[in-house]
């Protein structure tokens, strides 16, 4: 084996494992002291608020060094739970409160609405509803059929557990199960390039992603749902219907650091860090 | 050094089976065989989709690299001139660098609509193993230049001393003395194939099924892990670990093949 010398770093099997363990810790109490706040916030929840979180986290540590930020996941049950318990400071909730949580107090932080989109060579130029479901169970296969040219759609749909997939399936009352993909993506940048590069492509993204790359030359449009254009703006005034709010939630009137951070949150500061998540701010 | 190596691929097996130990108590073994499809979110974990997606994916690009390979070794060593022998290794050991996330860009932007225009949507077994087979490719060329490399010369001084042809040589002596190295390049190849992902996850379309023809979408279990981690709790995480565990048993019973097979090689 004398060809073992360039076997040697060849043969180094790259094996990653994701260390993912959460350390669950009872929150300290938040300190109370106003001015300058020190302490712990625990933050758990919903997974789709978290990545945001956590980076206005980083961003509210670093102007506040006595401040660690933690946040876990957990989906938006847990955030519930969890602030209604007092294990956690503030939970994180994907959806609007339901009548049975009116014992909480819910911010909302940003809105996440997904778009459905075309190439922009498709000559569809919207889509309803009973389309949509058809095209995604199956029964719409031809672009024809919805008013197209002649050809096989694509059908791009989200890897199971992706928040924009629930809300997705939630908006139109599909189970996941009954939908018939024919890509299965992970983020919304590979769904915008999956349907960029095929002309006969149909999926959805959140629509901060879908409009800056429609508008940065990228070959695809947002379609209207019921009449109203799929915008950043639109979803932000309320009247895109396929759109969520993102809340933090806490059990009574929040104080001291909670609030701090809640507001902070909410304000001018960490619209940036809303979008860059592409996610859309509230309108003030 | 090596020690420590041992010691964390042991405890990379030791944290995959502690992580799949609660999921593999309360529902078993057989589910991630006998459920009806894979939607971990309502708790159907079937797996065997994904093995079959995986298999394919390698197989289908090691038995077109490894002639390919094997056969631009060849070439380098007794047919190129020697210009352009040294251009050509230069272009291969440059292959084998490329980040597999450029490879699988590349393979979305251009392979994949070049397929779906034969074949809609293009996102496909066909598009996976192609990919793959330009990834294992440079891999399987070096070790086959190195192996042809230790060939010992007398071995082509006595071809030549019997007048036999340029062919002859390659085919009926160099061949049969490198075969052990050419096999080694097999099998790195392979390992790499299996685990790939990043390029894998972006031109397979990652639909759960068991392909019927190499233009229909499928999932690899690298894929799996990597689409779905991000995202998974309680069960479902659990489910993606187990994905990974049977992709170190894969793994493990391939280096075992490897080794046997060598064994009797030496002492043939």
């Amino acid at each position: 084996m004398k060809n073992l010398r360039i076997l040697a770093p060849l043969s180094i099997g790259a094996a990653t494992c994701l260390l993912l363990q959460s350390c669950s810790k009872p929150p300290s109490a938040a300190n109370q002291s106003a001015n300058t706040p020190q302490g712990k916030l625990v933050l758990t929840g919903s997974s789709t608020v978290a990545p945001l979180a956590s980076e206005i986290g980083k961003r509210y540590e670093a102007e506040h060094p006595g401040v660690r930020v933690d946040v876990q996941t957990g989906g938006s049950s847990r955030g519930i739970a969890d602030a209604r318990q007092r294990v956690a400071d503030i939970g994180m909730v994907s959806r609007s409160l339901k009548g049975t949580e009116k014992d909480l107090q819910a911010f909302t932080i940003a809105k996440d609405g997904i778009s459905v989109i075309i190439n922009s060579d498709n000559p569809v130029k919207s889509l309803n509803a009973r389309q949509i479901v058809d095209i995604y169970t199956d029964k719409i296969n031809n672009w024809k059929q919805v008013g197209g040219l002649d050809a096989p759609i694509t059908v791009v749909n989200k890897a199971e557990g992706r928040s924009t997939l629930e809300l997705f399936s939630e908006h139109f009352k599909l189970k996941t199960e009954d939908i018939k993909p024919d890509v299965v993506i992970g983020d919304n940048e590979q769904g915008i390039k999956t349907v960029a590069g095929n002309p006969n492509a149909v999926g959805y993204v959140s629509i901060g992603s879908g409009e800056y790359a429609a508008t940065h030359q990228t070959p695809i449009k947002l379609l209207p749902v019921a009449g109203v254009a799929a915008s950043i703006t639109n979803v932000s005034n309320g009247t895109f219907p396929i759109s969520r709010p993102l809340n933090l939630v806490t059990n009574k009137s929040p104080t001291g650091l909670t609030k701090d951070f809640i507001d902070f949150a909410r304000s001018q500061q960490a619209q940036d860090v809303v979008k860059e998540q592409y996610f859309v701010p509230v309108s003030q | 050094m090596a020690l420590l190596a041992a010691a964390i691929v042991l405890l990379i097996i030791l944290f995959l089976v502690w992580e799949t130990l609660p999921i593999l108590q309360s529902i078993g073994l057989a589910r991630f065989f006998n459920d009806s499809s894979w939607h971990p979110t309502s708790e159907e974990f079937n797996l065997l989709p994904m093995l079959w997606g995986t298999l394919l994916v390698t197989v289908g690009a090691v038995l077109i690299a490894t002639p390919l390979g094997i056969a631009s070794a060849i070439f380098c060593h007794y047919y190129a001139p020697r210009a352009i022998a040294n251009l050509y290794r230069r272009l291969v050991e440059l292959l084998a660098g490329i980040p597999s996330v450029v490879y699988g860009f590349w393979g979305l932007v251009v392979l994949v609509p070049i397929i779906g225009r034969i074949r809609p949507p293009g996102a496909s077994l066909l598009a996976g193993i192609l990919i793959l087979t330009l990834m294992i490719l440079p891999t399987i060329t070096l070790v086959a230049d190195a192996s042809l490399t230790s060939v010992p010369p007398e071995y082509l001084r006595g071809c030549a001393a019997m007048g036999l042809g340029r062919w002859a040589t390659v085919h009926g002596v160099v061949l049969p003395a490198a075969s052990s190295g050419l096999l080694t390049g097999v099998i790195l190849g392979t390992g790499r194939a299996i685990g790939e992902t990043m390029a894998v996850l972006m031109v397979c379309g990652n639909v759960v099924q068991t392909p019927k023809n190499v233009f229909e979408p499928v999932r690899t279990l690298t894929a799996n892990i990597a689409l779905e981690m991000a995202y998974a709790t309680g069960h479902h995480r659990a489910a993606l670990f187990v994905s990974g565990l049977v992709l170190m048993v894969i793994v493990f019973v391939l280096v075992i093949a490897a080794e046997l097979l060598n064994r009797g090689r030496i002492y043939v």
